[in-house]
């Protein structure tokens, strides 16, 4: 038994729609066997992951979880929105985690070194700072792509672990909180400094969800309104037509890093100024990773990843509901989501492709092969 | 004393080299697996838990090797056989990788390992000076180098290499000589995750003894920009396999005297040291187009 493959005339329409489904159906069906194998029913584990936290929609007693769900989905879209520029221009960027945590730093300069300083201007300013600190975060592996020819994706992931180092020291050293006990991390954010809750009463979302909405319609113009977003596309698929077309591909390097390291540094900086307060070294928890498999997901489609951002925070919460519902250890939501990519990646064939399974391999008769050949055509 | 930080860089740099010599065979055939770190963890959990259960650190490292290839046959279906974009599939099987261990792992966190023994040959040994160094290390090194040997020769000396490198090279015109181009990528891809796993257990059976959660710590990307540096050479992996063993037992030791620099910028060398080293090697255009095997991560779908 032997998989071939016959390349489609041109793209499926059908299965770029339903290839995003097709993966999530098969990672449910995994997952079930994964459950199964751990010893818990299977349905069950599935409903705590999948159905529990959505409970909110029609129950308005648990509102808080749709809350949490915006939280864990805020920075999963905001840097996933950004790769989608960069994957689409053939630019991998896979150190969006370094990003995330180089904004969250440069945002929090304000707060921490300048703790008098109250001031409406606080936030906005905060704001700017972790997009310029994750954007200058990522230019750093695009002038070396650039300018040296150096891989990205090995400088961009090296620069990741060159972050958290740097901020495990300034959360322990010299940005440390001398009242925080023996606890690492920085002073609490005045009220200044902290991203306003978008409705208080109703649950913790704050803006940083907002931003990922905005964002991702943005980048879903400028991608698909705009001569820029064509530019992305046609250097990403073809570099030599982008050549000939006049469009500058070290320009293109910058451009994308760029954009993706804005985000990234945003969502860093609204984790901070969101839901946790303050800076500690606990703040890069692998959304950067995450957002990769929602990029992917999302079929490098802004207006997608929204809807794959939420299915990836779901999970999250799902981990949380399972653990404590199942005594299901969380570990199993980071080997979940590494299936759901590898399913995605493999249904995306079937666009390009029609899978046909042959028994034997290369025992065809040469007249079979010659009479499918001319029905092909 | 010297002789003591000779031994310990060896044990830095082993599970680099091991890792990135099989990279290099992947790479040298047309395909960039960038699953290397996810395939190591993978070994290193199984090679622990192998040796836990068994009591044998050698059951311990036929596991890790085993769970690498095993593991690593799930980038070759989808690269190979679904033809996925192989970058995509790489990163994917990294962070399936780190996934499952952690899942896996949960139960060993925290327990004493088995350790796989030191070779001791009586007399020989016990030389002064250089007994411990050369009869007297971990056996997965002395195996390192001679895999790195076998490698070198089985590339540039045999017929079967050649084959090899043809694929990497122009795998169209590999396949119109009938050269089976799928099954040697699946063959090259196995071996690779095979030495990934052997590297991982390396980990976990002799370098800690232990299972933490992603202890590969970006050693499998190490191991990936090593093989760039080394411009798919195997000689110049070892090289570069001993200098990043000596920088980040040079920070260790550094650590250690009590340097009046951070812990933290002493651990972040290694990788800072990463990317000065593929800035040098990337810089000389002709001499990385030269030696970038020509057909690396191209998409092949054989016409019948």
């Amino acid at each position: 038994m032997r998989v071939e493959l016959i390349k489609r005339p041109q793209q499926s329409a059908l299965f770029s729609a339903v290839s995003p489904f097709i993966a999530l159906g098969l990672t449910l069906i995994a997952g079930a066997i994964m459950f199964s194998l751990l010893g818990k029913n299977p349905l069950d584990a599935l409903y705590y992951y999948f159905i529990d936290p959505l409970t909110g929609i029609w129950d308005p007693f648990n509102r808080w979880q749709l809350h949490e769900l915006a939280i864990k989905a805020a920075p999963l879209i905001l840097i996933a929105v950004g790769l989608s520029v960069c994957f689409l221009s053939n630019n991998w960027n896979i150190g969006a985690e370094g990003q995330f945590v180089a904004g969250a730093m440069a945002g929090s300069m304000i707060p921490v070194l300048f703790p008098e300083f109250h001031s409406w201007i606080v936030l906005p300013l905060m704001l700017i700072m972790g997009m310029a600190g994750g954007a200058a975060y990522a230019s750093i592996p695009a002038f070396l792509k650039v300018r040296f020819n150096t891989n990205e994706i090995l400088t961009s992931l090296m620069l990741v672990y060159v972050a958290q180092l740097f901020n495990d020291w300034l959360v322990r050293g010299p940005w440390r909180n001398p009242e925080g006990f023996s606890f690492p991390g920085t002073v609490r954010f005045h009220e200044y400094a902290i991203l306003p809750q978008i409705w208080p009463d109703a649950g913790r979302a704050h803006w940083g969800f907002i931003f990922a909405l905005i964002a991702a319609v943005a980048v879903w113009f400028m991608l698909s309104k705009t001569v820029k977003g064509f530019e992305v596309k046609v250097l990403g698929q073809s570099p030599r037509a982008g050549r000939f077309a006049g469009f500058s591909a070290s320009r293109m390097v910058f451009f994308a890093f760029l954009i993706s390291g804005a985000l990234a540094g945003l969502a860093g900086i609204s984790e901070v100024a969101g839901p946790v307060e303050h800076l500690n070294e606990k703040i890069s928890i692998g959304y950067g990773f995450t957002a990769i498999i929602v990029a992917f997901l999302g079929r490098l489609n802004p207006l997608g990843i929204v809807a794959a951002g939420l299915i990836l925070a779901l999970t999250y919460l799902g981990g949380e509901a399972a653990q404590i519902s199942l005594q299901v250890s969380d570990k199993t939501v980071r080997a979940f989501q590494g299936m759901l990519l590898f399913f995605v990646l493999a249904s995306d064939t079937l666009i390009h492709y029609r899978i046909r399974l042959v028994a034997s391999p290369a025992a065809k008769p040469a007249e079979l092969a010659a009479t499918e050949a001319a029905g092909n055509v | 004393m010297f002789e003591q930080i000779i031994i310990t860089i060896a044990t830095a740099a082993t599970p680099l080299l091991i890792a990135a010599i099989g990279e290099l065979v992947v790479e040298r055939s047309g395909v960039l697996n960038l699953g290397v770190e996810g395939m190591m963890i993978m070994g290193a959990v199984a090679g622990f838990a192998a040796a836990f259960t068994t009591g044998s650190p050698w059951l311990g490292l036929a596991a890790a090797i085993c769970a690498g290839a095993l593991f690593s046959l799930l980038f070759a279906f989808l690269t190979l056989t679904l033809v996925t974009n192989q970058v995509a599939t790489g990163l994917a099987l990294t962070l399936l990788g780190l996934g499952l261990s952690g899942m896996l792992g949960e139960t060993f966190t925290g327990q004493p390992g088995v350790k796989l023994p030191l070779i001791y040959i009586p007399v020989l040994t016990e030389l002064p000076l250089v007994g411990r160094l050369l009869f007297g290390q971990d056996p997965v090194f002395y195996l390192s180098l001679l895999l790195t040997g076998a490698v070198a020769w089985f590339l540039f000396r045999t017929r079967a290499g050649l084959t090899l490198r043809s694929v990497g090279d122009n795998h169209g015109s590999a396949h119109a000589l009938g050269i089976n181009v799928i099954r040697i990528r699946y063959l090259a891809v196995m071996f690779g995750g095979a030495c990934a796993g052997a590297a991982g257990g390396y980990l976990s059976l002799l370098y800690t003894t232990q299972w933490i959660e992603s202890m590969t710590a970006g050693r499998g990307w190490i191991a990936l920009a090593l093989v760039v540096f080394a411009s798919w050479r195997p000689w110049r992996v070892l090289a570069g396999a001993y200098l990043f063993g000596a920088v980040s037992i040079g920070q260790l030791h550094a650590q250690a005297l009590g340097i009046k620099i951070p812990s933290q910028f002493l651990s972040a060398l290694p990788y800072l040291a990463t990317i000065v080293v593929l800035v040098l090697i990337s810089r000389n255009r002709r001499l990385t187009m030269i030696n970038t095997p020509a057909s690396l991560g191209r998409p092949f779908v054989p016409d019948r």
